[in-house]
């Protein structure tokens, strides 16, 4: 039901053209449409309703990410509606709510800064958050901040003297300096510099030392929704390539004829129906057991990596030449998957976590 | 808690207790392999007092087929009864009572194109585990092309006369009775002049013959028939629309294939298996840990689409896309546990090769993977030719 409403609004609001659009007049984001998300209750999918929220949970959350990832659909929604949100729900105070208030009404954007190094390693943060007075001093360098150049608020986490610890500041704050990457997929990641930033006692969301209680609920929810993402990627570029094999004639039959091309798109699509699975008991799990959900979810990021990148590989070699031009939209799949697979941990960070809760 | 939910719990506290005071401890092993499955028959001879037990216990409230109806030997489970049956023999690690092709292909096509005087009397003796059933489809010149079974049954009036050969067969040398696809009209299109037929193995004219696999074992046989009469009553479904029930069947053929692999979460992590073996082999690891991932995952759907279909009902054409993913994880599997044995496991006696050996039928039998492939080219991605 939501999925399909939510195709039906993509497929005319922003389909990969949209995309494109952006792309092509230098934009990462587009802030009319996510007013439009959020006047349809995404931006609060995952705010409570006595703050305004809609509060359909992650199973909804992740429904919407996969009809996104089907168009390549470009928003704020993963880093704001469904990671800032999930890790504002962590801590029950006035601030907190008002700021998932100000979420769920499209007002306000977050962006996740964790990343120093080239992968995705929380626990080797080494940004400095030096005590001072009351409150602390930040410096350091953050990489790869999924649409931190457009946001107007940043998660950071940083290294506190008895443990990692996570501030909720504003962007613009001083000592903050910003510098937008242009990235394959076309979307806002930034390189972010701070530089004795002044954080108080109030910008820590959550406990001193005690980041992960936070920002571990917060990661998990991004990472399922990301593999739903991806996972509606796949589906999307499958679906083009199946289309192409049906219209594309050579030997004067359509391709889609030979058992060659056949064999591997109904394998692409058994893949697509395994990955899919893991997704649905992710988000399942979110919802229903989150305290053992970490499998589930690591489960679904390591399946969705790995065929969103096989859906894409496959979609271009089926396409042929054709693509491989940038007037083609399999291109865009192909970059976007590749971010993906990278983003809040890649397929070996996420296979390592599986394996642990096995036995290995 | 909602009334449903009361409920589901409320069954869920009967059963713990009946399964905790009546499975015997010899039963609570978890144990799946060929010496200890209970297949049943009029042939059979019970491995111990424990099993035969065991059996009994279970016949006597319907849990040897527990989502069959009451009235044809089954506990009329729900699908969400039959997920806590299985989550509770689960955690008491107990073996399945009984196993047979009765069960997993012959019921669900009787109990969907059966009459109900057919149902009444093949399904309760195969409930209690009395007769044991073979499957008589491929043939020497029918293979993946199964639909061009050439072993005859000739309309004679107040029965048919029954003459062919029919390939691996297995345990039809075990067998009470075979469902066969057999030509009735050899004028019509292939698909369209075979009828579903059931038959007595003591019939005259019927012997069999082992056929010995690569293994060692020989599940397999060779069956054949000469002038068989069989009643003609005897036939399920109409006649010469026989390729209807067998195409059913066959659904519920893959997705036991798919299932019988140890992928369900039940089966065992290939993490304990590397641990247990001491490798440490980083490749071997990579491997087998992305078998695990991809293993959890092929679980997974299978349990969603067991819970999509209707109670009693198949996959359909999906069960294409488990059969071939089951099965081709479960050989990965195998070479994985036989990488992780090094040369203990090239002991016969080991028993892990046998195992590793017997695997690689599963992507053949039932239909190849090349076929399941095409099935979903054809019917599910409507892909031209």
């Amino acid at each position: 039901m939501l999925a399909d409403a939510a195709r039906g609004f993509l497929d005319q609001a922003a389909p990969v053209a949209h995309l494109r659009g952006l792309r092509d007049a230098g934009q990462t984001q587009d802030r009319a449409l996510w007013s439009e998300m959020a006047a349809m209750g995404w931006a609060g999918v995952l705010v409570p309703e006595d703050a305004g929220g809609s509060d359909m949970g992650h199973a909804a959350a992740c429904a919407l990410a996969g009809e996104m990832g089907r168009t390549l659909v470009t928003s704020p929604f993963l880093s704001t509606a469904v990671i800032a949100a999930t890790a504002l729900r962590q801590v029950s105070d006035a601030r907190a709510a008002q700021s998932l208030a100000r979420i769920a009404r499209g007002e306000v954007t977050y962006a996740l800064a964790i990343d120093e190094g080239a992968k995705f390693d929380p626990e080797a943060t080494q940004m400095q958050a030096r005590a001072e007075g009351n409150g602390f001093r930040l410096t350091g360098e953050k990489r790869f901040v999924v649409d931190g150049a457009n946001a107007d608020r940043l998660l950071v986490l940083a290294r506190t003297d008895g443990g990692l610890t996570l501030f909720e500041i504003p962007a613009d704050r001083d000592g903050i300096t910003r510098e937008a990457q242009a990235m394959i997929d076309s979307r806002d990641a930034a390189r972010i510099t701070l530089a004795d930033v002044i954080a108080t006692g109030e910008d820590v969301l959550g406990q001193v030392d005690d980041a992960m209680t936070v920002l571990a609920p917060a990661l998990r929810a991004g990472q399922a929704a990301l593999a739903a993402e991806m996972a509606g990627l796949a589906a999307g570029a499958f679906g083009m390539t199946v289309e192409y094999l049906k219209e594309r004639k050579q030997f004067g039959v359509p391709i889609g004829a030979f058992q060659a091309l056949q064999h591997r798109a109904a394998h692409l699509w058994c893949e697509c129906e395994v990955t899919a699975s893991a997704v649905l008991n992710a988000g399942r799990m979110l919802d229903e057991d989150p305290a053992n959900a970490a499998m589930a979810v690591s489960l679904a990021k390591a399946r969705a990596t790995d065929t969103a990148q096989r859906a894409v590989q496959e979609g271009v070699q089926m396409h042929g030449g054709i693509g491989m031009t940038d007037a083609f939209d399999m291109g865009f799949y192909m970059k976007r998957a590749r971010v993906a697979a990278e983003w809040l941990g890649d397929y070996g960070y996420h296979a390592n976590i599986v394996a642990q809760a096995r036995g290995f | 808690m909602p009334e449903e939910d009361k409920a589901l719990a409320a069954f869920r506290d009967e059963l713990r207790s009946w399964l905790e005071a009546n499975c015997p401890a010899d039963m609570r092993d978890g144990r799946n392999d060929e010496a200890s499955i209970c297949w049943g028959g009029k042939n059979w001879t019970f491995a111990s007092e424990a099993q035969r037990t065991w059996l009994q216990r279970c016949v006597s409230k319907g849990y040897t087929v527990p989502t069959w109806p009451i009235e044809y030997g089954g506990a009329g489970l729900s699908r969400d009864q039959e997920k806590v049956f299985h989550q509770e023999m689960r955690r008491l690690n107990a073996r399945y009572p009984l196993q047979s092709f009765g069960i997993w292909m012959l019921g669900p096509a009787l109990l969907h194109f059966g009459t109900h005087e057919q149902k009444l009397h093949y399904l309760p003796p195969i409930a209690r585990g009395e007769i044991r059933w073979c499957q008589g489809y491929s043939e020497p010149g029918a293979g993946s092309d199964l639909a061009n079974v050439q072993s005859r049954a000739e309309d004679k009036g107040d029965h048919w006369l029954v003459n062919g050969q029919k390939i691996w067969t297995s345990y039809a040398d075990q067998a009470d009775w075979i469902f066969a696809l057999l030509r009735t009209d050899r004028e019509a299109p292939k698909h369209k002049g075979i009828s579903f037929i059931l038959l007595d193995m003591t019939s005259p004219g019927v012997t069999t013959r082992p056929i010995k696999l690569i293994s060692g074992a020989s599940p397999f046989c060779e069956t054949f028939f000469d002038n068989v009469e069989v009643p003609r009553e005897q036939v399920v479904g109409e006649v010469n629309r026989g390729w209807d029930v067998a195409k059913y069947l066959l659904t519920h053929e893959r997705e036991m294939i798919s299932a019988a692999g140890g992928t369900m979460g039940s089966g065992r992590a290939l993490g304990a298996v590397l641990a247990e073996s001491g490798s440490t082999d980083t490749i071997l690891r990579a491997d087998a840990m992305r078998a695990e991932v991809d293993g959890l995952a092929v679980a997974l759907t299978l349990e969603r689409y067991k819970d999509q279909a209707e109670a009693g009902q198949g996959a359909g054409d999906a069960s294409a896309m488990l059969k071939y993913m089951g099965t081709e994880l479960n050989k990965r599997r195998l070479e994985l546990v036989m990488a992780a044995g090094g040369s203990d496991a090239l002991v016969w006696e080991d028993g892990r090769a046998p195992n590793w050996l017997r695997t690689k039928a599963n992507s053949i039998e039932g239909g190849t993977s090349e076929v399941m492939l095409s099935i979903i080219s054809k019917r599910v991605l409507g892909l031209p030719g």
